[in-house]
């Protein structure tokens, strides 16, 4: 007869093993994905990629460099138009939190959340490609700013919640008005925690393609005219991979490859914002 | 004591936090250069009324106050008085040590010297220095000025506080529990501290601890269930109350 004590190791072991299964298949896909872009996509990365733009249907050699640039440009834009925006929505669901107005836009930002990219696309579309007559880098910009939007401004609001009010009154019984505790208490010390949603949120619009479909376009042609249709890596790879040619193929692998290189990089600036918070406080 | 000029006069002040009141009905007067303790069990609202003095309740929600608090005989709470001027001539010290975390030593006691207008670091340290000197922490920190603040102990970061709200020289220093979260030893400095500052400042310290309010005041105020029960010199107030319901707390037998 095993013992109590026994009895409970062996339980202790049993559900500890299965955590590590149930994290070892989490990881899975990720380190599938990881590895088969890194097999398929590597031999295609030489100077003519980034330097060079795509070939023609059924031509071999070139590069992705126009979508690269594109990527740069359209997210670029993203970023300028949805992190002040959600930066700022953010601040004030924070510091207002109780007000009617606060309530309505913390509700639309959640429901914003969870709309399908597309339907950002499809918005923009009608608001900013139809009125403007044609695709652009632009409107793509516009489409992702849309949808970093919600994410900016709920990270920024549970950001500067997580500051302690004893610091907001610190600033006040000094004399700090109301706009200086804010902004130099509140926000300040928020601030390592707003980058970092603000970096996540990047990461997320970077590798969207749905939206652009409608907006951005794509575009074989290297431009740097946000007022033309542009090529960007997500569309480039969606664009090749369903192409019947080889070569484009091998294309959109690099360019698969490169893209979540970008992500994990931001990644990495992240954490490494996070970190220096921790260290620092 | 009793001859000192009124620095500041709470007159039938009343707090509510919606329609409850937590203060009914004080009028209590701070004379400049003493120290007035206010004692009282948990809940007595003793610190809603410190709060009242310098314009810190009304922020909270749903808060409101009835009532007038004189500082140098005008009313702060007067229409056209801004609560941020207010809140300069009165500082205040809270039951947990609050720097910010996000600026320096140096700078967390130029905090309130700069919001006035003076902003280089030659400007602000002289004041400082004199601040941290008054706060008895200089030669503990005078070789790590850049420091982060969070680095300090926990009695070191209270008297940081007490030498960020000193530095802008206010007329009245109001101390919230300042060493409810201190050990004994941190405990005792800023007692002996809070006797240094009422040389130059009208200070009034909210204490749950009655042996702390003995020790350090001048004149000494009960309050229970939200009013001011009675008010006196400190000696009277722990050995000859006029009161029943003080004379049962003192000796200790409720609250």
């Amino acid at each position: 007869m095993i013992s109590r004590v026994a009895r409970r190791r062996l339980q202790s072991h049993v559900m500890t093993g299965l955590t590590v299964v149930a994290a070892l298949l989490a990881l899975l896909p990720l380190f599938a994905i990881f590895a088969d872009l890194v097999l398929k996509g590597a031999s295609s990365l030489n100077w003519d990629f980034f330097v060079r733009n795509p070939p023609a249907a059924g031509a071999t050699g070139g590069g992705v460099a126009n979508a690269i640039v594109g990527t740069l440009l359209v997210v670029g834009v993203g970023g300028l138009i949805g992190l002040p925006v959600g930066i700022g929505a953010g601040v004030y669901l924070a510091e207002y939190p109780h007000t009617p107005f606060a309530r309505t836009v913390r509700f639309v930002a959640d429901v914003l959340n969870g709309t399908p990219s597309v339907i950002a696309g499809i918005f923009v579309w009608i608001w900013v490609v139809r009125p403007m007559g044609h695709f652009s880098g632009f409107s793509g910009g516009v489409a992702l700013a849309v949808l970093m939007l919600p994410m900016v401004t709920r990270t920024t609001e549970e950001m500067v919640r997580l500051v302690p009010q004893s610091l907001r009154e610190a600033a006040l019984a000094l004399g700090y008005p109301r706009w200086r505790t804010t902004l130099q208490v509140m926000v300040r010390t928020a601030w390592p925690g707003i980058l970092t949603g603000a970096l996540v949120a990047v990461a997320r619009i970077a590798g969207e393609t749905a939206p652009l479909l409608f907006t951005a376009l794509g575009n074989l042609n290297f431009k740097t005219d946000l007022l033309q249709p542009m090529q960007t890596l997500s569309l480039q790879i969606y664009v090749f991979a369903t192409s019947p040619f080889a070569a484009w193929h091998r294309l959109a692998w690099g360019a698969a490859l490169v893209l979540m290189a970008m992500v994990l990089v931001i990644g990495l600036l992240a954490r490494a914002v996070t970190r220096s918070r921790l260290t620092d406080g | 004591m009793a001859e000192a000029l009124p620095r500041l006069e709470a007159r039938q002040l009343t707090a509510r936090f919606g329609p409850t009141p937590a203060v009914r009905d004080v009028t209590l007067t701070f004379r400049a250069n003493t120290v007035t303790a206010i004692i009282g069990p948990s809940g007595c609202g003793k610190s809603t009324f410190l709060r009242c003095l310098n314009r810190l309740h009304e922020l909270s929600r749903q808060a409101s106050v009835d009532g007038q608090v004189l500082l140098d005989g005008d009313d702060i709470y007067a229409p056209d008085v801004n609560p941020v001027g207010v809140r300069r001539r009165i500082g205040m010290v809270f039951q947990q040590a609050n720097p910010f975390p996000t600026l320096s030593i140096f700078d967390n006691v130029a905090a309130g010297l700069r919001i006035n207008g003076r902003r280089s670091r030659r400007d602000v340290a002289e004041p400082v220095e004199r601040a941290l000197r008054g706060a008895a922490l200089w030669d503990e920190v005078k070789d790590r000025l850049d420091a982060n603040p969070l680095g300090l102990s926990g009695g070191q970061q209270q008297r940081l506080c007490i030498a960020r709200a000193i530095a802008p020289t206010p007329d009245v220093l109001l101390l919230d529990e300042p060493t409810s979260a201190l050990d004994p030893i941190a405990t005792q400095s800023i007692e002996e501290l809070v006797q240094e500052l009422k040389r130059d400042f009208t200070v009034v310290i909210v204490t749950h601890n009655m042996q702390q309010a003995a020790r350090v005041s001048d004149s000494t105020a009960f309050f229970y269930l939200g009013e001011l029960v009675e008010h006196d010199v400190t000696t009277r107030m722990f050995t000859a109350p006029s009161e029943a319901r003080t004379e049962a707390y003192v000796t200790g037998r409720f609250g």
